[in-house]
């Protein structure tokens, strides 16, 4: 694997020898990451490789049996719960399933941060949320509740939600994750869009390489619980193990031209 | 020891029944001390009144009534052996301000909205609502319990109110209907018995009974984590149930015996 040196400036995550267990088995075993400022960093492997595990360990929702998880230079797990409170603010979580508020509607789902974490009144909360909702191509659905909305609309809520604080960093666990193709593309164009709007880094887990591949600056592949490449597409590209080449020849064998044109068209000029 | 299909060596299921405890007790403390905090706003607290509390008005004006009528039919037959049918009023409005209106009214809270507030609470666990929250920076249960919390120690107390009183009606219908009584002399007896140790016995066993419900309900759904779809939630569900049902009998006995 490619040690690759840190980034100039201090990292925005910065993972040093992280092991996780789950249910008495290591799932990971001495992962050790930085993710830059305003960076796609990808995490990449196979179903129950352990990476919304990681992505929990990142987001302060599971502690690491050993290593350290610093965000913003501090130590989450070391932080008192007050200071774990206002630095996760700094953070937005887009989940899985999306785990929107069943009892709210869009709209109240992604004001819900502002409403309860700033002293901004109701009008321009509801303007602030509006914001988000647009940029998600949202709006029309703004009064409906979760249990109406599609998969890739609720990931898209989810992600508006995750976002409506201005986060520096974003937490996307699995945005390709029970999509069809072209909703996929649609996601993932969504976050390039809003990493050039906002400039905040994203930390995106996902099993999809050709996702990794159209989104991410730099891929890290978990495999057997370790780090088999860190590096950007092209090195991991370049990367001579036949687990990886293997990866490379299903998804060349599977990957539509016009699904790349698509992500080219609504990407360009971003 | 059989635990979930398997089976399990009783030191480990013992030591799983204590974290268990310990850990409800920790949540418990928890929520007492997030108690003021400011995500408990009024109008959560008005939906969950209403979730709560309003919804079951009408099955306590039922489940009253049908009480009371029963403990006039029964009362009646061993006041009338000593002579003093006349205390009908009485001995049913005792009966039911100190014992039967609060431990019934809780069984029915606990058996209609309970049940609901372990399930709902479990189920976001499931799907990774409470995570979601805690992620948002939004104390899940600031938001999520303490306002499920207030709401039952709010509605317990007026739900065995109105209960006691759908009671007494009942008990003086049937003393009008079957005993040939009189309303006004039912009525004059059940005020004439009841004192206020009698009210603040009920009051006092309703609040500890709500008390009871939201901290087992609550705490059964809060803190499944490993829990995978519905099937769990519906355990879970049903755990809750039981254990808060035997907590209120338990529960009302301590109270009877230290109040008496």
């Amino acid at each position: 694997m490619p040690d690759r040196a840190p980034p100039a400036i201090a990292p925005i995550v910065d993972a040093t020898s992280i092991t996780m267990s789950l249910g008495g088995r290591t799932i990971l075993e001495e992962l050790s990451f930085q993710v830059a400022r305003g960076e796609v960093f990808a995490i990449m492997g196979a179903s129950g490789a352990g990476k919304s595990t990681l992505l929990r360990t990142l987001a302060g929702l599971a502690p690491p049996v050993t290593g350290h998880i610093r965000l913003f230079e501090r130590d989450i797990y070391a932080l008192p719960a007050r200071e774990l409170f206002a630095l996760r603010k700094r953070i937005g979580v887009a989940f899985q399933g999306g785990a929107l508020l069943s009892a709210l509607t869009v709209i109240e789902n992604v004001e819900l941060p502002l409403r309860l974490n700033t002293q901004l009144d109701p009008a321009t909360i509801r303007i602030m949320a509006h914001l988000k909702l647009e940029l998600l191509n949202l709006r029309q659905v703004d009064h409906l509740y979760p249990s109406q909305l599609s998969g890739g609309m609720a990931k898209r809520v989810s992600l508006a939600r995750a976002v409506v604080m201005d986060p520096e960093l974003v937490l996307f666990d699995e945005p390709a994750g029970g999509l069809d193709r072209q909703n996929a593309a649609e996601l993932d164009a969504l976050i390039l869009k809003l990493r050039a709007a906002m400039k905040c880094s994203f930390v995106v887990v996902t099993h999809a390489l050709d996702s990794a591949l159209g989104i991410a600056d730099r891929i890290l592949i978990i495999a057997d619980g370790r780090a088999l490449a860190l590096g950007t597409p092209a090195e991991i590209r370049a990367q001579d193990d036949s687990r990886i080449a293997t990866m490379f020849g299903r998804m060349d064998a599977a990957l539509p031209a016009e699904r790349t044109a698509y992500l080219d068209r609504l990407t360009d000029g971003l | 020891m059989v635990c979930d299909g398997r089976s399990m060596n009783p030191l480990r299921y013992l030591h799983q029944r204590i974290a268990g405890l310990g850990a409800m007790g920790l949540f418990l403390i928890h929520v007492l001390r997030v108690l003021p905090a400011p995500a408990a706003r009024a109008g959560m607290l008005a939906k969950q009144i209403v979730h709560i509390g309003s919804r079951s008005m009408g099955l306590m004006l039922i489940a009253g009534a049908c009480v009371g009528a029963m403990l006039s039919v029964q009362l009646f037959d061993t006041l009338t052996r000593f002579g003093s049918p006349s205390m009908l009023g009485a001995a049913v409005a005792m009966s039911l301000i100190r014992e039967l209106g609060p431990v019934l009214a809780a069984l029915i809270v606990l058996g209609r909205a309970g049940s609901m507030l372990t399930a709902e609470i479990a189920g976001m666990r499931a799907s990774q609502q409470i995570d979601a929250l805690t992620c948002m920076a939004i104390d899940p249960l600031a938001y999520l319990m303490v306002p499920r919390l207030l709401a039952c120690v709010v509605s317990l107390p007026l739900l065995t109110a109105l209960f006691d009183v759908a009671g007494l009606a009942g008990g003086a219908l049937v003393s009008v209907l079957s005993f040939s009584g009189s309303a006004s002399l039912f009525i004059d007896s059940a005020a004439n018995g009841i004192v206020a140790d009698d009210i603040r016995m009920g009051l006092t066993k309703s609040l500890v009974f709500a008390a009871l419900i939201a901290w087992i309900c609550l705490g059964k759904g809060y803190l499944g984590t490993a829990l995978r779809g519905t099937e769990d939630v519906s355990r879970v569900s049903a755990d809750a149930v039981v254990i808060a049902s035997i907590a209120i009998l338990g529960t009302d006995y301590l109270l009877s015996a230290l109040m008496s």
